[in-house]
């Protein structure tokens, strides 16, 4: 049995007087596909940003991959992590968000290779050339040189996929990733993740209104409700067989929203 | 009859040291801009609490009251500087200052979802910056400082109250000597226009410049 390579303990998250996550722990084995849904506010997508280390906690633990993500072992105790030991921790984790988030200024070709030069120190013929080959995997070859204002949403969102994979990280955090999207578009990058999912062991975690797909990709889906997990399972169990009331009523109004399961 | 050609070429003369001033003051308010806008963004307090201290003063305070100290006060604490230099440090210090506030806006105005993306992607505080958020940050300064470098021409006439030969300085030596106001205060009005003029159109060329690329992104 291999141990989780997410560990999360006992974690809270307030905004104020808004409690976020009230104690929440999880595991995530290796290579697994998680589904996080809910209703908005729910903290599924809190639980993302944390990982990626655009929030901070206000108390528990989270290890990745054996390691301590906000907290680092010094002179016998644990202390605070700094900008050193997060920028380590965050080689393992990759994300990609509901607004792509490119950056305008660069071509997608220089998007894709832009962390790896600086951050790997990645000669640039290497890092164009990993970066062509993730293009042809999200089928854009072709936009190499095109600015991200030219391209679709669907485009967007598969050369932020590519940009995230270029630093290969072990776990891939996707926020909302077809929320901004047209409806005509959500396939075309929905296409993408299957194809990461079964060609790759990389651990995945997912937010996501798209319950057919949740479905799908998932090994396991996570129903949260203020802050907590109510329900988890098999994704049959849960789109089929939902034990709490909560997640039936959450299910049944997004199929009344005109979303697939 | 006058012989006007020596008169204008007394100008003239004042001309170049007016675009002197102009050429040293705005690179010394870019390097205060730059510092001081920057330093207000910074993580540590000190420096936040320098750079906003600087701008308040230098916006606060009336460039000709700050050329008087530079020039006039500065040799009591045993610092005496050519009018030049004095010239050169109140107009970059003083207009540094508004500029600071444009490095700032603009820095802020890059959005929280690049500087995530930069998290994201593992990159440092520096190459945040550097790589970008500036990039993005720059096309949304220049028209202002394109203003500012502007501003700072027109301000290089107060430094003849210093007794440098600026343009305007030597227009009134003009008018002292010949009796006559319109020609050397015409000459020069048209002068100052076409240096201002000058500033625009490089300005102009450097907007496009940046914002090359970005077409679609941003006006």
């Amino acid at each position: 049995m291999p141990s989780p390579i997410i560990r999360i303990d006992n974690i809270t998250k307030t905004y104020g007087p808004l409690t976020v996550l009230d104690g929440l722990s999880m595991d995530v084995m290796p290579g697994e596909k998680l589904a996080l849904i809910g209703p908005s506010g729910s903290g599924k997508t809190t639980i993302l940003r944390i990982l990626m280390t655009l929030e901070t906690i206000n108390g528990g633990h989270i290890e990745i991959d054996g390691q301590q993500l906000y907290h680092m072992p010094k002179a016998g105790s644990l202390v605070a992590a700094d900008e050193k030991h997060l920028q380590k921790m965050r080689e393992k984790i990759g994300m990609v968000f509901q607004h792509f988030n490119l950056f305008p200024h660069k071509c997608v070709l220089d998007n894709i290779t832009l962390a790896p030069m600086l951050t790997k120190g990645t000669a640039r013929a290497t890092a164009e050339k990993r970066a062509m080959e993730l293009l042809d995997m999200v089928g854009m070859t072709d936009k190499a040189r095109s600015m991200p204002a030219q391209l679709s949403g669907g485009q967007k969102q598969r050369v932020a996929i590519a940009r995230a994979l270029a630093l290969s990280p072990k776990i891939m955090l996707f926020d909302e990733v077809t929320s901004a999207l047209d409806p005509e578009l959500v396939e075309e990058v929905l296409n993408v993740m299957r194809r990461l999912a079964a060609e790759t062991d990389m651990t995945m975690l997912l937010v996501t209104h798209e319950m057919g797909f949740a479905h799908d990709f998932a090994d396991r889906v996570l129903f949260f409700d203020k802050g907590r997990i109510v329900e988890e399972g098999k994704p049959e169990s849960i789109f089929k067989n939902p034990r709490q009331e909560r997640t039936q009523t959450f299910l049944r109004k997004i199929i009344a929203a005109g979303h697939r399961v | 009859m006058i012989d006007w050609s020596g008169y204008i070429g007394l100008i003239l003369q004042g001309a170049l040291v007016t675009m002197e001033l102009t050429v040293l003051g705005s690179a010394l308010a870019l390097i205060m801009a730059f510092a001081a806008g920057l330093g207000r963004l910074s993580r540590f307090a000190v420096v936040r609490t320098l750079a906003t201290v600087y701008i308040e003063f230098f916006r606060g305070t009336s460039i000709f009251v700050q050329l008087f100290w530079v020039y006039f006060v500065l040799p009591f604490a045993g610092l005496t500087l050519t009018p030049m230099q004095a010239g050169v440090l109140a107009l970059g210090l003083n207009v540094g200052a508004y500029g600071a506030e444009v490095v700032r806006g603009a820095v802020r105005a890059v959005g929280r979802e690049q500087r995530e993306a930069c998290v994201a992607l593992n990159l440092s505080r520096y190459q945040r910056m550097r790589h970008v958020i500036l990039p993005q940050a720059l096309p949304l300064m220049l028209p202002t400082f394109g203003n500012n470098a502007i501003e700072l021409l027109k301000g290089t006439a107060v430094v003849s109250l210093i007794s440098l030969t600026d343009m305007t300085f030597q227009a009134q030596v003009v008018r002292a000597q010949t009796g006559n106001t319109l020609i050397p205060f015409a000459t020069i009005l048209v002068l100052y226009f076409v240096m201002a003029s000058a500033i625009s159109a490089g300005m102009r060329w450097l907007e496009r410049r940046a914002t090359r690329g970005l077409d679609g992104v941003r006006a």
